[in-house]
Order: structure tokens, then sequence, then C-alpha cells
């Protein structure tokens, strides 16, 4: 259980005085989100463990490159899973790149994300500060919410070093259902079961099939098998494993980018004569939406505006290729412009001046979420 | 009008004046009888009247009042109800105090997707009276929840009694509307589930009004459970009872809500609000919610592993009017405990639960030594406890020698591993102790953070985060570097 944080605030301070920009990179699993990575290869992944798990506090603390497959089987040993059911896109994923990502998996909706169980953190920031915030308890209010900030900044506010996450019991029983219904239909199905109290744990839309998740103890889960009156779909456990994985079909190689829709749940399914209907995947009951485009980034923008929602470029597999330009020729909707949806000019220049504040120098993944951050 | 400069009174006339013309004349207060029910919070220990009380009723007459405290550099001081328990909303000399309290609209319920928009002095309450219609509710559920305002729980990232399971405000609030100090509207998520970005809506949850001022709060919605019941279970000994605790979540239930309070508490709660507690060393109350089918499953495990833990009274719910009843003593506490004495000084620390049977010794010890009983009341599934320490402010020294003993009850809370605060925030009140828990990097990360969104530290300032320097003044009190005190408790 390698203890690296003296070596990674030397390696941060040298940085920093260099003015160096640091690209943080743990399991490498996920190099393929963001904007293109840039800067001098600061490998965490060394500083790996799992530092304390006290199964009846429901928390554990470890170190951010801890692989996550370590975590989970630990917390299986008592029962416990990580809540947010967080992907992982290759082997070697680890704890501190899932909250660098804020990734979480289909169980998001009904569960809480990533960021939702954060506890507390030890950090790096630009500076080659070591700072502790939050904690190993539940309820924390002491200081600004410095830990949670951490989840989704893709390392350009601090070196994750140390992470606690709340963590909860299994659910004794599950089971996945189907039913028959398109686009349109699965939105509507999926969003009046989703204002019920049954114990629904995930939801997806293929165009065919809806996908439900009932989890709970088996009377309950058999009493929500009966009332959703669906089929029983017997592999479910693998079906949402791929969904979560990105291995199903749907995700597939196919040359054209993989966007993501953040939208309302109940926002109307999304057709335009550019997109035929297999190209979108329904995940998260609706307020996640998969789609396989060579539409620019502007037109992607404004089909998630006008549903209330924004879009990312998710993974371009060729992004080189795909190459979209803006009129002065400047790249857009690749890796090389922005993959993230424009923020208001007043919220921008306060992420600049929170960007300042951990990272004045600007060395921790620069240019990884925004161009200018 | 000058900056950073003392403000003459023609200065403050002046500033006044002006302010007459961005507000109507019934949104002004600034005799001193109109100033004397808003010179403190719901901790009314600390007082002080403001220069003035501004009560917007538009967006735009907080945008304009902004602006001019901004142009003049005079701070603000945001209020909801008032019922913060730490002293975030006590107003500052020579400062604004900006009441929220005419923002008091829910201004639109989106039943597909169960999401509601209301202003910020919409009281948290309300918001699930607005939509029991729906079968909905909004879940976090502060003991003030009949007056506190949704702005303020953002503000303070107010918790409740269901948290363990349905998590925080910050878990529950889907996106907000702010104005910084020149009165720019800035927004921070929405109708969905992420936003592009950095987190800065987690940020704004519990920073106690020093980042922005909070104009609108998009809430999550919640089905109503087909069903919740309560188990109360009495022990004769404060230890089992805790040991109780990590037996259900080592059961694999989450209980909706677990409670645990001690013999003074129960003896108070039960002889105010006769909810029918019997004598015991501690009692815990421990709610489970779902399909009915789930409830009664899991009411089963529970009632098993209470006859285990040794229990030596088990009592389930069994009807509505029932459960009620059950939570009646507990949602009393505070107030039952308050007819003991004068003045009670009550705390909000939290420890793992595992350090609870350690603390509670320590407590008592320091309770004799103080001569100030204490009464403990703890949501014990999320090991946030608040000791109820009694007191008489009339008697010279003793509301200090309270103070004194409260501060070391937080400590120990950071000793352990837990924090000096769980849900009611720094305020005023534990700038102190909040020395304890950062350090020197971390307060000056804070800052730094403040300073980002409010460089002319204009918004509450002063507040939840120590200046380094009454740090280094305590310094030598708290300093022990490497030397723990208390080796005997076990460290989690």
């Amino acid at each position: 259980m390698p203890d690296l944080s003296n070596e990674l605030q030397q390696t941060v301070q040298t940085a920093y005085q260099s003015k160096t920009p640091l690209n943080i990179i743990g399991g490498n699993s996920k190099s393929w989100y963001g904007r293109t990575p840039v800067g001098s290869p600061l490998h965490v992944s060394g500083h790996t463990g799992i530092i304390h798990y006290q199964p009846s506090e429901l928390m554990i603390t470890a170190r951010a490159g801890t692989p996550l497959t370590e975590i989970a089987d630990t917390l299986d040993e008592h029962r416990q899973r990580l809540p947010f059911d967080p992907p992982h896109f290759g082997e070697h994923a680890t704890i501190g790149g899932t909250v660098a990502c804020n990734f979480s998996g289909p169980r998001r909706p009904y569960a809480g994300s990533c960021r939702d169980f954060m506890l507390g953190c030890n950090i790096i920031n630009g500076k080659g500060e070591l700072m502790h915030f939050g904690g190993e308890v539940m309820k924390n209010v002491a200081g600004f919410d410095v830990t949670r900030l951490m989840a989704g900044s893709l390392g350009t506010l601090g070196l994750l070093l140390d992470l606690s996450l709340k963590v909860l019991p299994h659910r004794l029983a599950e089971q996945t259902l189907t039913l028959n219904a398109d686009f349109p239909a699965a939105i509507e199905i999926m969003n009046r079961w989703a204002a019920t109290p049954l114990p629904v744990t995930a939801m997806a839309a293929d165009g065919k099939r809806i996908y439900f998740r009932v989890c709970g103890t088996p009377s309950a889960v058999e009493k929500s098998r009966q009332q959703i009156d669906g089929d029983l779909f017997e592999d479910g456990w693998s079906f949402w494993k791929a969904l979560r994985e990105h291995t199903l079909a749907y995700f597939d190689d196919d040359p054209r980018p993989l966007w993501r829709f953040s939208v309302p749940q109940a926002a109307a399914h999304i057709q335009t004569e550019a997109i035929d209907e297999q190209d979108w995947f329904i995940g998260w009951g609706g307020t996640q939406r998969w789609l396989k485009s060579d539409l620019s980034f502007d037109d992607i923008q404004k089909l998630a505006h006008n549903a209330g929602g924004t879009a990312s470029l998710f993974r371009d597999k060729n992004s080189a290729t795909n190459r979209n330009e803006n009129s002065d020729g400047s790249p857009h909707g690749n890796r090389e412009g922005e993959v993230f949806a424009p923020l208001a000019p007043a919220l921008m220049q306060l992420h600049h001046r929170v960007k300042h504040a951990f990272d004045p120098a600007n060395i921790l993944n620069p240019g990884r979420m925004y161009r200018e951050l | 009008m000058s900056t950073n400069m003392a403000k003459t009174p023609t200065d403050w006339q002046t500033f006044t004046f002006e302010m007459t013309k961005l507000v109507t004349a019934d949104s002004l207060l600034t005799t001193p009888e109109a100033l004397a029910p808003y010179e403190c919070d719901g901790l009314s220990v600390y007082k002080q009247q403001p220069a003035m009380v501004v009560l917007p009723n538009t967006l735009e007459e907080a945008q304009a009042i902004l602006k001019h405290c901004h142009a003049a550099q005079v701070p603000v001081v945001a209020r909801g109800a008032g019922t913060g328990l730490s002293g975030g909303a006590m107003p500052i000399e020579d400062a604004v105090l900006l009441s929220l309290a005419k923002f008091n609209k829910v201004l639109d319920i989106d039943v597909d997707n169960r999401t509601a928009v209301v202003q910020p002095g919409v009281r948290n309450l309300a918001i699930s009276e607005a939509v029991r219609h729906l079968n909905f509710y909004y879940a976090p559920d502060p003991s003030s929840q009949i007056a506190c305002t949704i702005g303020g729980n953002v503000a303070e990232n107010s918790g409740g009694v269901h948290c363990l399971k349905y998590g925080l405000t910050v878990h529950n609030v889907m996106g907000i509307k702010f104005l910084n100090t020149q009165g720019e509207l800035i927004e921070l998520g929405g109708n969905v589930l992420d936003s592009p970005g950095y987190d800065l809506l987690a940020l704004m949850h519990g920073s106690e009004g020093l980042l922005g001022i909070i104009v609108e709060v998009t809430v999550k919605l919640l089905p109503k459970p087909e069903l919740a019941q309560v188990v109360l279970a009495a022990f004769d000994d404060v230890e089992k009872a805790g040991q109780a605790v990590a037996d259900i979540i080592a059961a694999g239930i989450v209980p909706a809500g677990l409670e645990m309070m001690d013999r003074l508490a129960i003896e108070a709660a039960e002889a105010f609000a006769k909810a029918g507690y019997p004598a015991a060393e501690a009692i815990l109350l421990c709610e489970v919610d779902g399909t009915e089918a789930g409830v009664h499953d899991h009411i089963q495990s529970v009632e098993k592993v209470l006859h285990a833990a040794g229990a030596t009274e088990i009592r389930t719910s069994q009807n509505e009017a029932e459960r009620l009843q059950f939570w009646a003593g507990r949602k009393a506490a505070f107030p039952a405990v308050g007819r003991l004495a004068p003045d009670y000084y009550c705390m909000d620390g939290t420890i793992p639960k595992a350090a609870l049977p350690g603390v509670l010794k320590k407590i008592a010890q320091w309770s004799a030594e103080y001569q100030l009983p204490v009464a403990n009341v703890f949501h014990a599934g999320d090991g946030n406890m608040h000791p109820l320490i009694l007191y008489d402010a009339n008697k010279p020294g003793e509301l200090e020698q309270t103070e004194a003993f409260g501060k070391k009850i937080l400590a120990l809370c950071v000793e352990v591993g837990g924090s000096i605060t769980g849900e009611h925030g720094v305020g005023v009140e534990k700038l102190d102790s909040m020395c304890v828990q950062f350090h020197q990097h971390e307060l000056e990360q804070f800052f730094a953070i403040k300073h980002a969104f409010d460089p002319d530290k204009l918004l509450n300032p002063g507040k939840a985060i120590p200046t380094l320097h009454r740090c280094a003044e305590l310094g030598r009190m708290h300093v022990h570097d490497g030397q723990l005190p208390h080796p005997e408790l076990e460290r989690f």
C-alpha cells in the first residue's frame, strides 16, 4: 500500500515553480474523455490502497490510485457496494479517475451520483499544498464543500490523493423486466413508473424495448414485478453491466462521435431528419441520452438546448479526422476544440476565478475541461 | 462613498437615501424598534443590530440593492427565516441585512419531471404541502421545517432525521440561481441531473451566505413511500444501543431514520410530550419506509437485530397515529429539554458511530466537572450528535463555562475523526472550533474560494471561516503537535 503523497506533492511543487503543465494519469482508462490532454505525464496510480474501511460506518477511504475492482471486491466481502455503480471503462480504472470524471452507472437517477457519495478528500492544489477537506462522517458542514467540487473537475483543480466515500449495503434481490415500446412511449412509461414508490433502480430504452430493474427484499421485488407486468429478462445482470461499460452492441465500433445528452427525464424524444432512430439509446430513465452522430457541435447543442438540457462530446475515437470547424477555421466539437457545452459568460468568468483559486499557475490538467480552464 | 474607510453619519445618510429610491417604503427598516426582531437568528446569545434591513419584493430590487451596496462597499448579510443555530444570519454592524422573506412563491411545479422551482423564502414544509395532492414530497426535514426556508437550507446544507437514506439538502436540490455582489444573476444546474463545468452547485451548499445571494431553487420531489413504520427499542445501557445501530446497518438495512436519546432526554421528552416512552438508559427509534412488502420484511429484520442486541423492550408502530406518537417525543426533545433549565446550548458535532460510547463517557465526565447537565439526542444513523448543555445565562460566568465545555466537545469530535458541525453550520459560533478542524493551507484555500466569488469581501464577512490570525492566537491553546489528548479513546 504505497503512500506517494510526499513524492507527488514535491512533483507538483516543482511543476508550480517551473510552471510546467501536468497531465495527471491514473489507470489511463479514461484518457479519451474531455479535451486532448496536454502536459508532462504525471502517473499517480502508484498511490494505491484502501486506507480505512469500516462496514458499520458505511464508509471507505482509499488512495486515489486504488483500482475500482479492488474496492468493489473489498466491499463485496461485506455485502456492500459503491451506490453510484461506477463504470470502469477499462480494467485498470481507479477510484481517483472515477471521481475526477464524476462517472456514475445505471443506478444514478435513483441512488445518486459519484459526487453525492463523496465525504472527504486529501488533495494537492496547483501550488503543491496538501489539504484535507470533509471527512469520514456523513454529515459535515464545516468549511466550503471542496470535496464535492472535486467530483467531475477532471483534475483541473487538484490532484486527488485520498478519497472517502459513503457506501451502502447490497440489495437482497433484483430482477430485470422488459416491455415493448418505441422511444416516445418509453419516455412516457419510464417517467410514469419513476413517479411511483416502486423500488426501481435502473431504466433504459433502446427504441424497441424498455428495461426496468427492481431491487429490494425478495417479496418487494416480486410485488413490483407483478405491478410492472413486464417480461422477465433473464440475464439482467449482464445487460446492465454492458450498458454501464458501453459494451452493448449499440456502443460497438462506429466511426461517428458519441454524444451524451443530459436532459429533463420527461423531455420529449428528440427526432430530426438528420438522426436515425437506431442512433439513439436512452439511459437513466430518460435523463441521459446517447447519440451517435456526425452533426456539428453547434447543431447538437441546439438539439439539447431545445430539449431543456446540454450535450457533451463523450467519446470520439476518430477525433483527429472528425474535424468540425468554426467559420474562422478553429476546431470545434472535437477534442481539440470544446467537448462540453458552453457556459454563460458570467459563469465562465466564475470558473476562471475558481480555477485560479486552486491552480494559479494553470498547471493541473490545463485545458482538459474547457480550452481556457 | 469612499471604500475601505469607516463611514461617517453623512455617508450613511446618503447611502440610506439612495436605498429609499430602490425599494418601496415598507421594505426598508432603519429604526431601532423595527430592527430589533432581526438582531439575532436562532442562536440568540449573539445579538447585533444591522445598519438597516432591506426586504426586496422583486429580483430587480434585489439586484439594485446589491449594486448599491457594492458601489458603496457596504457588506450584506442574507437572511431567510432566521432559524439558523450558529449565528450565520446574525447581522453585522454597519452592514445591510438582506431579508429574502418576500421571495416566498412556489414558481412552478413540474409534475412530469418531479421538480419544483421555488423562491428562497418558501418554507421547507410548504414545498411538501404544495405537492401533497400529487403524492410527492421534498425529503430533507430539518427540525425547524415548519419555519425555516429553502434558501437558508441551501446556505446551511440542512439535514434532518431522514438524511441517512434521503441525503442532505445538496442531494435534493437540482439547481439554483444566485446573485453575485454586483447583482449579476448566475444559474447553476436546473431541471437535469448534471450540468457542464465545475460543481459550483455543491460548493454553494453550506456556504453560509459567503458566496452569493440565492434567489431561486429547483428541488427534487420524491414519490411518497407506500408505508413507513417505526420500531422503538429501549436499552439499559447506552453502549448496547450504540452496538444495535451498527448491527442494523450490518444487517443490510438502510433505515429512513435512526435516532437515539439518552436518559435525561427521554425523561424530559416523556414529561413534555407524553409519547409513552419507557424508562431506559437509551432508546432507539428506527424508521423503515418503502413498499409495503419491503417494509414488512425489513421491520422483521430490525426487530430481530434489536432483540439480539439486548433491547429490554421493543414496540413497532401498528398504524400511522402510533408512528407519529413514537416520533412526538423525539421531535419535542429540544423544547422538552428546554424546560429543565433556564437555557440550553445545542451542540452539533458528528462522529464515527463506533466512537459514540467513548464520546458519551467523556461528555458525562466533563458534565460532572463543569456541573452542567447534558441531555443527548443523536442522529445515530449518520453520527450527528446534539448534546444539549443545560445552563442559566443569568448566573455570572455560566454561559462562558458552557461555551468552553461545548468547544471541548467539538474538539473531541474532531479527534475521533468527526466534524465540528453536521448540519447547523459554523456561523459566528464555531469560528474557534474551525481552527481545530482545519489548518493554514485549508483556511487559505477557503479564502481563495471566497475571493473568487466575492473579491470585495462584502457577503456575510467574518462568518464561517476564521482568519489565520484568529487561529494563530488560539493555536497556543490547541496545538498538540502529534500529542493527541485522550489516548484512551479509540480513533476511527
